[in-house]
């Protein structure tokens, strides 16, 4: 798949909403798409499910050039943000609509849609009409409907985005897990990171219809590429500076708050500017007076108590740095306090160096 | 909390309700009374029924106004769903004016859309003759009369049946493998029918009681019931034309709550 799509604007104009998308997504893979609203999901959803076509570029499922071919004769279903329940049906109509498009004979489409309904555990609700279930209930039935099809993608867009926070969380498991017994690929689209983090097998970044970093979970909070991916995902602390030199084991990199160690030195070159990151929970606050290597001298600004850890935000060098800390020991002294100053050390592993936007 | 209201208030609310429909239950009533002439009560009877349906004009009328109402219904629904539908479907360009456009025949007074209509006719009239061809107002030009206002209302009920349907209703079904027609049999027509349906009833109760556009574009020899109704009440009413209006009373309200029971909102999720 390697994508452009654009969309004449009311004005007349053309705004690109996806810019040269390439994306390989392997075959059985919980694959989640993420970004801020507006970035091109949803259209990227839908050229794969054939409602939109590409200005240019190929869709390819199963080995198979899809580019051009009608969404009905596609062997992709997909799960609408809005549900698009048909109104008119009984659950277990809606689920056998797809069985019935296809003229799976009645009695075998009959048991499919129940198995379907059981997996999605909805089947008691089978003879109900759509407006007489809750938000929750109905994404199951959206989701029997489309599942029940045996597609070789399932297309899921924002499936969790209009239920409350307590409903989401088990659903993301039910939906993980479900993913897993059917081995079925899944496209899954959503703009809150956690969910991606918690469900996928891999994530794409998207932002302003480019994908900016491909990667399993771990790999792009752990090595974020880009500014956006590193504060898109979780927070981070972002320092700007100019490398001293290179070496072996990494590098040395000039800033406002002196020279600072990473070990991310590869293809760095002395002079250039960079930009490192590090997480608000990789940072180290200790009440030492003396600063030793990769240690830099703060003020604590303001804490956040926040329950299970305790968010201090620091000044130092005339940039603002957030640190996270386990709130593990109630009075311990690692509590800090207003004003108080502390050493700060940044770990060279943790400094990631970003690429130029 | 049960708020009473105002004593003047629900006097009033029933002066109103009198003031509406008196007249018709007075017609109605009357329309029973053993008595040729008019306004003194002589006994119950149903014979004006009997008459009624003895006179060959009113049979005749009553033949020409059901005609006329079946089949300007037929063209109007499936036209007018066919414009509801398009406005419901397409973002067009100019769907405001579009809906306004619709609107106007409904609104605008039914004395100038039948003088409108007369003059049309009399203009392709004069057209046609020129190429040796005339035609006399008579079913055709009523039946195209009323199909043009009926399109309006069968349009605008369709298209407000399915107003709280998105897109993407059509898109679930394409999905799930329906072609596009499949998805409009299956999908959109379901949907849409109570609109069509009550859209329906209003065109056939609009067409049946109409007698200002009817009136203008008949010409001499067609006659619908109330254009019958008119020329005879104009030499004094009597109680076989009050039978007369009084079952046209009966057919409409039947229709219009037919209609409104199709219309009624399902539970909403
Ligand atoms: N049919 C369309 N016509 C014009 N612009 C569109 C259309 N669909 C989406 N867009 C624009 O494309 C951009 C991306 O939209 P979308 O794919 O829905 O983003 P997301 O799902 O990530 O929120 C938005 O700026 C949106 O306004
Ligand atoms: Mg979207």
């Amino acid at each position: 798949m390697d994508v452009f799509k654009s969309f004449r604007s009311p004005s007349g104009g053309e705004t690109r909403v996806l810019d040269d998308i390439d994306l390989d997504i392997r075959r059985g893979e919980f694959f989640s798409l993420l970004g801020p609203s507006g970035c091109g999901k949803t259209t990227l959803l839908r050229i794969l499910a054939g409602f939109e076509q590409p200005d240019a570029g190929q869709v390819i499922i199963g080995g198979q050039d899809m580019t051009g071919v009608p969404p009905h004769l596609r062997n992709v279903n997909t799960v609408f943000q809005s549900y698009a329940l048909f109104p008119h049906l009984s659950v277990q109509d809606n689920v056998a609509f797809g069985l019935k498009m296809k003229g799976v004979p009645a009695a075998q489409a009959r048991t499919r849609v129940m198995q379907a309904l059981e997996r999605v555990r909805i089947a008691d609700f089978a003879s109900r009409r759509p407006d007489q279930l809750s938000g929750g209930q109905r994404q199951r039935v959206a989701l029997a409907r489309a599942i029940v099809n045996e597609p070789q993608v399932l297309l899921l867009d924002e499936p969790l985005s209009a239920l409350d926070l307590k409903l989401r969380k088990e659903l993301q498991v039910e939906l993980a897990n479900l993913q897993e017994s059917l081995g079925m690929t899944f496209v899954f689209v959503t703009h809150d990171q956690e969910e991606a983090l918690v469900m996928s097998d891999r994530i794409a970044v998207m932002n302003r219809g480019r994908v900016e970093q491909l990667g399993r979970a771990e790999e792009l909070y752990e090595r974020p590429r880009t500014a956006f991916v590193a504060n898109f995902l979780g927070s981070s602390n972002l320092i700007e500076g100019t490398v001293l030199s290179v070496d072996g084991k990494g590098a040395t990199v000039q800033t406002v708050h002196g020279p600072l160690r990473t070990t991310h030195g590869e293809g760095l070159r002395p002079g250039q500017n960079v930009t490192l990151s590090v997480r608000p929970e990789k940072l180290r606050m200790e009440r030492d007076d003396e600063t030793e290597g990769n240690e830099i001298r703060a003020t604590v600004d303001d804490i956040v108590y926040t329950g299970a850890e305790n968010q201090y935000l620091l000044r130092a060098g005339g940039q603002q740095l957030v640190v996270f800390q386990l709130n593990a020991d109630i009075g311990a002294d690692e509590d800090f306090d207003y004003e108080e100053q502390v050493a700060l050390y940044l770990p060279p592993d943790n400094l990631v160096v970003l690429e130029e936007a | 909390m049960i708020r009473r209201t105002h004593p003047a208030l629900s006097v009033w609310a029933w002066l109103v309700y009198a003031f509406l429909y008196l007249p018709i239950i007075v017609l109605v009533v009357f329309s029973f009374n053993d008595s040729r002439f008019g306004a003194t009560w002589a006994g119950f009877t149903t014979k004006w029924y009997g008459v009624l349906f003895a006179r060959a004009d009113v049979r005749e009328a009553l033949t020409n106004t059901l005609t006329v109402a079946v089949v300007s219904t037929l063209i109007s629904t499936v036209l007018g769903t066919l414009v509801g539908l398009g406005l419901w479907r397409y973002t067009l360009r100019f769907r405001t004016a579009l809906t306004g456009l619709l609107v106007l025949p409904i609104v605008i007074p039914d004395v100038v859309m039948g003088v409108s209509l007369l003059m049309f006719y009399a203009f392709v009239r004069s057209g046609l003759e020129r190429l040796g061809w005339t035609f006399d107002n008579g079913f055709w030009t009523v039946l195209l009369a009323h199909v043009t206002f009926q399109i309006s209302y069968v349009a605008l009920t369709v298209r407000s049946r399915l107003a709280g349907y998105g897109p993407e209703l059509e898109e679930a079904a394409r999905d799930l493998g329906a072609t596009g027609l499949r998805s409009f049999t299956h999908v959109v027509l379901p949907l849409a029918l109570p609109g069509v349906l009550a859209g329906a009833l209003l065109a056939f109760t609009l067409s049946l009681d109409d007698f200002v556009v009817t009136y203008f574009t008949s010409g001499s020899g067609f006659s619908t019931l109330p254009v019958l109704i008119y020329t005879n009440v104009k030499r004094g009413v009597t109680p076989d034309i009050n039978a007369l209006s009084a079952l046209l009373v009966l057919v409409t309200v039947v229709a219009i709550v037919a209609a409104n029971a199709l219309l009624r909102p399902r539970r909403q999720p």
